[in-house]
Order: structure tokens, then sequence, then C-alpha cells
């Protein structure tokens, strides 16, 4: 099986596959903005209304709601206010701090995850005893933890932005702690008990055998995770009163009831999670490849 | 929405559309640090420095603009004061950060700090900032709305979670049948495409953003002329309810030592205020620099009401109009569900602080009822820009 997946990454061509992701790419984001604009335009041929009925069509498509999509784009080189700064660099100082919140966030709680998914594999009892505390504290809504983490983190003077990185990182465990749980129990019972016939210790086991079996696993985690944090970085700046991140810039757009800068706060959030996401993947083939090779 | 200002979790919901539950977690009252220093004030070395924190409802913007003026100009720094002033944000609520004692000082709304009384936090008012309401209701001039009495059979916005009693209380007042109350979003959208009759909007923000927006029929922004405004104030209306104003914590507070911190930063930040009715432009420009995406012609608009909603002030600014709270108690405890039936002790404010802080301003030779302000004409640009 190794042997085959690694054929596949060498016969392939290198180039013919990424061109066609960026043509596929580029053409779902042609389609979303042909729909967007013959929305606005058929809608407006209508009237804002649902034909033969008094229905008013949501979205509206006016420009103060549905601005045009080339607008959205245009206002990121537009300066944010007059004589101000650019939008896009505004919007991009923003994401860059928001990133780090969920970086920082994703580390700990990449980390934390794999240790409870190793921790668990290891002992059955653990596995009873926290599973269901880590399945409940996910079921507590974000935005119900978000400000009282920030609340604690005041009282013992952890600076806001660490507050921010820990709800993010309370966001990103859990995937890869399941996922990590389901990895390392991957291997065939063949390949565990051969590796016990060589008297391998625990460690050697899990380092060997375990954990590149279960890479493919924690890393479609940590893409879930990856987004995950991004949105539990602005969700937490929300409760805080953040003057620098993203979650700042949208509430102040939505506030102004600007849909040009508030679409293009969303789209800056958006190429935040997808660069993360991206990095992630980036990581994932060179380790996965690596793993493959060590076997 | 800047009702919303009053109210985070208002925002949250609009936003995300979920409740946020509010803990407000760990006890314990710290108080800011008692000084030995007492008075001082004016331009002579400070023995020590207090150091306060002062909790705003939103993120920084004209209605906080004597806040930043006294920061930015030295004002607190004059009275021995080092001032932190903490911005609000969607789950942010003053009077709560005042309660569990993450700041001094807290700027919030009349009616929801004595709901947040009601419901246990121990806090008093010590400064009336804003000695009028700042709500209005607003509709298309061709509708005909002047009056409340118009509302009938109409479809009346509002923003609902505590912002709606000085409307409750208009409909009651003018036996209004037949209003349908829609809950209305933090947008003034519905009353742009005319999906509802009359939405409330605040004088200084969601008002300006409708006479930001362009009128489709003339390819020019929207007009006063295009709008019928009902404002509260109206002495023939008379529902309007306290907005803005300073709270502590009554265990604070009753330290001597705080009392007279607390005149300290009374008196820096009503020098804040009054010093923007004559440097109005220095003034949104201090706004602008603590909040880097604000539309500069938004704040100009928003600084010119929020000064018309403090001046003139009748007893200098800061000090309670009685007549005024006793109004707002009384359609806060006819209107308000939490308030129905509870009588509000008048220890709830108190006005010797402010009092002191006003009578140094007037011996330094500041006017401080601002008799003589009158409003500037502000040209709004699209978007508020």
């Amino acid at each position: 099986m190794t042997d085959a997946s690694a054929d596949v990454v060498a016969t392939t061509s290198r180039w013919s596959p990424r061109v066609r992701r960026i043509m596929g790419f580029l053409g779902v984001l042609v389609v979303v903005v042909v729909i967007w604009e013959l929305y606005k335009v058929v809608g407006k041929a209508l009237g804002g209304v649902v034909p033969g009925t008094e229905l008013r069509l949501r979205p509206p498509p006016d420009d103060r709601i549905m601005p045009h999509t080339w607008d959205v784009v245009l206002q990121l080189f537009r300066p944010v206010r007059r004589n101000g700064e650019l939008t896009v660099l505004l919007l991009g100082k923003a994401a860059l701090f928001t990133l780090r919140e969920a970086f920082v966030g994703f580390v700990v709680g990449g980390l934390v995850g794999f240790g409870l998914g190793v921790a668990f594999v290891r002992s059955t009892l653990a596995e009873r005893a926290f599973m269901p505390y880590v399945v409940a504290s996910q079921t507590v809504p974000i935005i119900a933890i978000a400000p009282m983490v920030v609340v604690w983190g005041g009282k013992l003077d952890i600076p806001q932005w660490l507050s921010v990185a820990i709800i993010a990182a309370y966001l990103t465990f859990f995937p890869v702690t399941i996922n990590t749980v389901r990895g390392l129990r991957s291997p065939a019972p063949t390949a565990m008990e051969m590796m016990r016939s060589y008297a391998a210790s625990p460690s050697q086991v899990l380092w060997k055998l375990q954990v590149p079996a279960a890479l493919p696993y924690i890393f479609t985690a940590l893409k879930v995770s990856a987004t995950a944090s991004v949105i539990g970085a602005i969700v937490g700046e929300l409760p805080a009163g953040f003057r620098d991140g993203l979650a700042r810039a949208l509430l102040e757009f939505s506030q102004q009831f600007n849909a040009e800068k508030l679409l293009a706060a969303i789209l800056m959030s958006a190429i935040a999670g997808i660069l993360f996401v991206g990095i992630v993947t980036w990581f994932e083939h060179r380790l996965v490849a690596a793993a493959h090779r060590q076997e | 929405m800047r009702g919303i200002r009053g109210n985070g979790t208002w925002r949250m919901v609009a936003l995300v559309g979920v409740f946020a539950l509010i803990v407000a977690a760990c006890g314990g009252g710290e108080t800011g640090e008692a000084p030995e220093a007492a008075g001082g004030g004016g331009e002579a070395a400070c023995e020590s420095v207090d150091s306060v924190k002062v909790q705003l409802q939103w993120f920084a913007q004209a209605q906080f603009a004597g806040y930043y003026v006294a920061k930015d100009k030295g004002f607190y720094a004059d009275e021995c004061l080092e001032v932190e002033i903490l911005e609000g944000g969607v789950d942010i609520v003053p009077q709560q950060v005042l309660a569990t004692g993450g700041a001094e000082f807290g700027i919030a709304w009349v009616p929801k700090a004595l709901v947040s009384r009601e419901a246990g936090a121990n806090i008093v008012n010590i400064a009336q900032v804003f000695e009028r309401s700042g709500t209005l209701m607003v509709s298309w001039a061709d509708t005909g709305i002047t009056h409340p009495r118009d509302w009938a059979g109409k479809k009346v916005g509002n923003w609902g979670f505590g912002n709606e009693y000085e409307l409750l209380a208009a409909i009651e007042k003018f036996d209004v049948a037949d209003v349908e109350l829609v809950a209305q979003d933090f947008t003034m959208n519905a009353l742009l495409n005319r999906e509802i009759d009359a939405a409330q909007a605040m004088i200084y923000n969601e008002y300006a953003q409708v006479l930001e927006a362009v009128n489709p029929d003339t390819g020019e922004l929207y007009q006063p002329e295009d709008l019928n405004v009902i404002d509260f104030n109206d002495p023939e209306i008379a529902t309007a309810m306290l907005q803005d104003a300073i709270w502590v914590e009554e265990g604070w507070i009753a330290d001597e030592a705080n009392q007279d911190i607390a005149v300290r930063f009374l008196r820096a930040t009503f020098r804040g205020w009054i010093f923007c009715l004559d440097n109005f432009d220095e003034c949104v420009t201090v706004v602008l620099d603590n909040g880097s995406a604000l539309g500069e012609s938004h704040q100009q608009w928003q600084l010119n009401e929020i000064l018309a909603l403090i001046f003139p002030a009748t007893n200098g600014i800061g000090v309670m109009n009685k007549a005024l709270w006793d109004q707002t108690v009384e359609v806060a405890t006819s209107q308000i569900p939490d308030l129905q039936g509870v009588t509000i002790p008048d220890s709830a404010f108190r006005t010797d602080l402010a009092e002191k802080a006003v009578a140094d301003l007037e011996a330094d030779g500041l006017d401080t009822k601002g008799t003589s302000y009158t409003r500037r004409t502000i040209t709004l640009r699209q978007g508020g820009e």
C-alpha cells in the first residue's frame, strides 16, 4: 500500500494537478461571482420581489446590501477612511494579529490533543474516565466559554491575546484527540504483533508504527483544527473588545453598515483560514512522505 | 443599534444569532489602591499617581470623546491620575465589570444600570453626563408620521433587549392602538427598504447612517427633509430615559480617598467634554486617532450630536437633573418587567462629587453649562467616510 501511493506521487506529472487545482478554484470563483451578479440583475429587474407575489427577495438585490463583487475587491485598495490607510493594509494587519493567536492556539491545542490521544490509547481507563468530559467540552458553545476565559485571563494578568489563543486551543484539541486515537489504533493487529515479537518497547511501537500510521488521520484533524482555531480566535476577540484583530474590523464595519468593507473583511478572514490550512497541508505532504520513506 | 452600546449581548445576537451566556466569574472586588496623596490638580508635580480604569460600553467613538480627550490632552495626568480606558465589546457589560472590580468607573445607561442594581450589582451613579436621550423614532416624511399617535396601525421597529422602553411608554401614554411592533435588526435596512414604517435610531449613529446612504431615486444621499423624527425628549412626549452616566461600585466609593479620586476623574473628564465645545475638530481627530476604522464625517456628526445631548447642561455637566431622573424611574418601573413594583431609592445616584467637580471648574472660569452650544452643520459623506 505504501509502495502504491509512492508510485502515484512519482508517476503523476508535477504541474498538471496543481494547474488543475488552480483552474478548479478559479472556476468556482467565477461561478460564484456570476451567480451573485446575475441575482442582482434579475432581482432588480423583478423589482426586488418574487414574481407574482409581494414577497421580498432575500437578500435584497440592491447595491447597499449586495454590492458588486468588484466593488468589494476595489474596497480593499481604497483607504478605510478619508486620508486613512488602505483597507487591505488595515485588514492584513488585523489578519496577522488574529492568525498569531490562532497559530499559538493551534500549536497548544494540537499538542494537547495529541497527548490526550496517546494517553487514551495507552490506557483504556483514562479514555473511559476522560472521554465524556472531552466530548462535553465541545458541546458547550464557544461563545459561552470565550467571555469567561477572557475574564479569568484578565484576573490573572494574562495578556489578552493569550486568552484568545487559549480559546483557539480549546477548539483545536478535540478533532486532534479523536483522530489521534483512531489513527494510533489503525495499524493491523499483525503489525502490532510483529513489533512485539521483535521485543519493541511501547514507545518504539508508538513512534515507529502507530504514529506514522496515524499521521494521515492527525493531519485530517489538523486541517479541521486550523480553520477552527481561526474561528476560535475571532470569536475570542469579540467579547474582549480587541483593538487589533479581525473581529474588531468585522464588528466595526457591520456597525458602520458598510457592506463593501464588511465583505472585504469577511474575504480577508477567509483568506486567513485558507492560508493556514495551506500551511498545514504543506507540512502534511512533507511529513507523510517522510514517514513513508522511513517505513 | 447604538442602544446596543448599552447591551453587548444584543450585538452578539445580531451577529451570531445566539445568546451569549455571560458568566461574571471571580467575585472579590479588588479596588484601586488607596493613596494618601489627596487633592492636587493643576500642573503641580504629583506626589503619587493613582491608576484607575474606566469601562466604556463600546469601541472608541465620539460617544466617548470626553474620556479620550481627557487622556490624550493630559487632563487626567494633571489630576495625578493614570487612566486606562477599557473599550467595550460584544459581551462586555460595564455594570458587571464594575461589580467584579474590573474597573473603577463604568459608563452605562440609567435604565440598564437600574436593572443591574436590582439584580444585585451595588453600583451608584456619580455623574449623569448625558442629560438627553439619543433615541429617535425615524420614519419617511411621505408617511406623515409626526406624533406617536400616527403609529396606529403601522409597523414600528424596535431593537428590544432593553432599548424599547421609551417607545413602549409613548405607545401607552398616547394609547396608540394596533401598533405592530417589529423586531428591528442592527441596521436601518428595514426602514430603507420600507419594510417598516418607523425605525428606532440613535441620533448619533443610525440616523446618520440613513443620511449616509444613497437615495436610488436621486442618486444623492438622503436628506433630513426626507425623514420625520420623533424625539422622546420632546416635552409633549416626555418618555425619554437617561442614558450615558458614570457609575461606580458602592463599596469602593464609600472610601474617602476614592471619593477624592472620583472628583479628580470627573473634573478631568468634564474638562475633556468642555474642551470639545471650543475645539471641535481637534476632538474629532482625537477620536479618529483612537479608532482606525472609523469614518471621519460620521464621527463629526456623532460628536456634534453627543455634545447636544450633554449641553446645555441644566446644573452643569454631570450633575443630575432630578426631574429627568424621576421621569426615567417612572418609565422604568412601569415598563421594565424586572423593575415593576420596585422602589428605586434616590441613593442610586449622588450629585455631591459631580457638583464639587463642576464648582472647581467654574472657579477655573470654564463654562460647565455650555449654554452657548449650538449644533454645527455637518456634511455627511457616503458611508460616513
